[in-house]
């Protein structure tokens, strides 16, 4: 395999593990806000208890997204390094505005939201929480504001010619707020919000299922459930939205979301199927002129096909970014069915003793998972062949002087390293699910000011 | 060419990133130096009153090296290609130990069988020191200068990494953080494991004057670029004594047990050596060996200057923000390590 395979092979896998954990950190932030805010008002000690279980559950997904996090921006200079002489000018300054805008705020809390219940007065300690939630979040919004001005670049000129030619920033708002940054950074914002409130149903829902704490868990239920219908609905908005917002700047992309080849003819759109790319057709069920009525109200009304652009400038795998497109969709639509029919059962106080519902619930947490990963990779490889879309191919954005060696070795250790870590990530979640939210360390809220030796031996950690 | 406070933008920036790294080598050094240490310490609780010195912390530390490392990219985009793609190996190595720290601190409380915790100890304390020392590699290079040809691209070999200087700047540097890391831990531990560790701080002393003194020497003789622009500016040569009475400093105040000064001035021979390396240095960033034609500086790498004012501002508006989460958090683990039910 040549470098330029491999390197995007690395970048794609490094960054799609990244990302089965920041939408958990992001999603569970909002979660222990709810929780510990509430605690606050009612004084009722069972969310606290939740709070404090979800955050130990937090700072697991959060300790595995930072290590995995910095590893996508040494890539940019190892294996990029062209990419990065290009986009550094504009994209550096929404990447160093990320670091000291917002993964400082959520580092720095970090420390006081995980060890400073006992060091820290509860509306402190709240505080923290929310500065870490909030940080996640302007994470999200720089980083996604990179990439969307990978996607519809805006706010930059060109300067310089071949191997010297760079984009140079010319105004700072228009590239922070480029045409898809805001529709996108919802979008992400809610995906990873679901992804937070799946998981605190799916764990909760077993605890029911398993007739341990009940209580409890049903609080968090109703809390999680909430935040997931609003979301799950509000997530159709954005990812309208989106797609419209592709339609106008990134018409191959979207002629591969739906397989459609025709250079100006009306454009279907299918339920599921499978491109054939020589016939140029797809198989499958569909709603003649669908898309055209998605992005242009009128069913009739053409839509810019594949053929329309010559091949180099087109993406390659079509079907591939066909499925990751319709799976993100659908379950997207499934996850509106679930909370809905969910909520349904709770207004009738049906929820909790409807067995089939929560074990669904239970495994559900997968959805918002793939459904986070298969979105992104249909917008990535919907992009190509550009790395920045209409200037810069992925192909001419590599490092030159990374011979293939390099990236297989590094590759290899990554897969290595990731494979153990995943495997760890999810036994121990499994160990801190199995556990429960009652610990018998938790019990003991005792600040401790002498004797650490004695709470060591008795805590037997 | 557009200045502030006469200086101009590009070399503004090479002093903020300066700053910022020098941040991360005070920060993460200490943590990094604890680390190195970790397998010295012998028994359970030992181990675990020196995980958690730097538990609520260490993480904060690292957000120096995301910060360093974008604003690399930001404002030298050309330097941070080809500094990273040389140094492919290492820097990917780095990832790997990065990674393996990170994770050990968080796995290892999570069993309490023997071999669990020993495993995930060995690979804290490996991963410290290695990173480290890699650190100090990459320095090594940056000092001696690597083979970076037409276009900025490296045009050396793989393992070009890995010289007699680099391995010196390395072992140098691994000594530097553990002793930095070793009065942390003193400042942080109470009883015998004080008395413990307090031994351990006069060999990393010894370690590091040794290993400094050896690697002052060569790069004196060894590699003449380096002192240049101190025999051209004599006035220069208050740096160098400054960071000589500053390590001369460092044993005296732990001899007379002021050990949060010791820790000052072991920061301060940090940010000394930086100074000293960025003096040396500019305006040249990254020496070609090569030719001098090929020579990555704070012109040629540096992006506009439209970006580097906006990143200015970006800075201006950060900086101030990170220092109260810095000194929010500093001060609500101030003191001496108390283990309790959050600990790791």
């Amino acid at each position: 395999m040549d470098v330029e395979i491999l390197s995007r092979i690395q970048f794609a896998f490094t960054i799609a593990f990244h990302y089965i954990y920041p939408p958990l950190s992001i999603g569970l932030g909002l979660m222990m806000v709810i929780m510990e805010g509430r605690y606050l008002r009612t004084g009722n000690k069972e969310y606290e208890t939740l709070a404090r279980f979800w955050t130990k559950i937090f700072a697991l997904t959060f300790g595995i997204g930072v290590a995995t996090g910095i590893v996508m921006e040494f890539e940019f200079g190892t294996n990029w390094a062209t990419y990065s002489r290009y986009v550094g000018d504009v994209f550096g300054s929404a990447l160093a505005a990320e670091g000291i805008f917002a993964f400082a705020l959520e580092s720095g809390f970090l420390g006081v939201l995980l060890f400073g219940w006992n060091r820290v007065k509860p509306k402190v300690h709240f505080i923290s929480t929310v500065g870490v939630f909030i940080g996640a979040m302007f994470s999200a919004v720089w980083i996604v504001v990179a990439n969307s001005w990978q996607q519809t670049p805006a706010g930059f000129h060109i300067v310089g010619e071949g191997m010297n030619a760079r984009a140079e920033i010319t105004d700072f708002w228009a590239m922070v707020f480029n045409p898809s940054s805001v529709e996108r950074v919802l979008h992400v914002w809610i995906g990873a919000l679901l992804a937070g409130a799946f998981l605190v149903m799916s764990v909760h829902a077993y605890y029911i299922l398993k007739h341990r704490h009940v209580e409890i868990s049903k609080k968090a239920i109703k809390i999680a459930l909430s935040v997931a219908t609003i979301f799950s609905l509000l997530q159709l908005v954005t990812g309208h939205v989106s797609a419209d917002g592709v339609a106008k700047h990134q018409p191959a992309k979207l002629a591969a979301y739906e397989g459609h080849f025709d250079a100006n003819k009306p454009a279907d759109m299918y339920l599921f199927g499978w491109v054939d790319k020589e016939k140029q057709e797809v198989i499958g069920p569909k709603i003649p002129g669908g898309l055209s009525f998605l992005v242009r109200w009128d069913f009739n009304e053409p839509v810019k096909g594949l053929n329309a652009f010559p091949e180099k400038e087109r993406p390659g795998a079509v079907n591939a970014v066909f499925q990751f497109y319709h799976i993100m969709i659908a379950i997207g639509v499934l996850m509106i069915v679930l909370t809905l029919y969910a909520s349904f059962r709770w207004y009738r106080g049906k929820l909790f003793g409807d067995r089939r519902v929560l074990w669904v619930f239970v495994f559900a947490i997968l959805l918002p998972m793939i459904a986070n990963q298969v979105g992104w990779f249909a917008a990535e490889m919907g992009r190509q062949p550009w790395v920045v879309y209409g200037l810069l191919r992925t192909s001419d954005a590599l490092s030159q002087s990374v011979t293939a060696n390099h990236v297989l070795f590094s590759l290899i250790m990554f897969a290595a390293i990731y494979l153990l870590l995943f495997l760890l990530f999810i036994y121990l979640l499994d160990k801190k699910i199995r556990k429960g939210p009652y610990s018998e360390e938790a019990d003991d809220k005792r600040p401790l000011q002498e004797g650490m030796a004695e709470k060591a031996s008795t805590t037997n950690r | 060419m557009e200045t502030f406070l006469g200086i101009d933008y590009p070399t503004l920036w090479f002093l903020v990133i300066g700053a910022l790294f020098t941040g991360y080598g005070i920060l993460d050094g200490f943590d990094l130096g604890a680390g190195a240490w970790h397998l010295f310490l012998r028994e359970e609780e030992s181990r675990r009153i020196a995980l958690n010195a730097v538990g609520p912390l260490w993480d904060g530390n690292e957000v120096w090296l995301v910060i360093g490392g974008g604003s690399l990219f930001a404002g030298f985009p050309v330097l941070y290609g080809s500094l990273f793609s040389a140094m492919y190996i290492p820097f990917m190595l780095f990832l790997a130990f990065l990674i393996f720290r990170a994770v050990s601190i968080e796995f290892r409380s999570k069993e309490t069988m023997k071999w669990w915790r020993n495993l995930w100890d060995i690979s804290y304390s490996v991963s410290s020191a290695l990173l480290a020392f890699l650190l100090g590699v990459v320095m090594g290079n940056i000092l001696q200068g690597i083979s970076i040809g037409p276009n900025y691209e490296f045009q050396g070999h793989w393992f070009e990494f890995i010289n007699p200087y680099s391995v010196m700047v390395g072992i140098t540097t691994l000594a530097l953080m553990m002793m930095h890391g070793a009065i942390f831990l003193v400042m942080k531990t109470e009883g015998k494991l004080f008395e413990h560790v307090h031994q351990l701080l006069w060999r990393a002393i010894i370690f590091f004057i040794a290993a400094f003194v050896i690697v002052t020497l060569y790069t004196l003789i060894y590699i003449p670029h380096l002192s240049d622009d101190f025999i051209s500016e004599p006035a220069l040569f208050i740096v160098p004594l400054l960071m000589f009475l500053s390590i001369a400093n460092v044993p005296r105040l732990v001899h007379q047990q002021k050990y949060f000064q010791g820790f000052v001035f072991s920061s301060l021979t940090v940010s000394l050596l930086l100074i000293l390396v960025a003096i040396e240095l500019y305006p040249v960033m990254l020496i070609s060996s090569v030719d001098e034609a090929y020579n990555i500086t704070v012109y040629n790498a540096a992006s506009s200057e439209k970006s580097l004012g906006i990143m200015l501002t970006i800075a201006a508006i950060g900086a101030p923000l990170s220092i109260f989460y810095t000194a929010f958090v500093y001060n609500t683990f101030r003191g001496k390590v108390k283990l309790d039910e959050s600990s790791y």
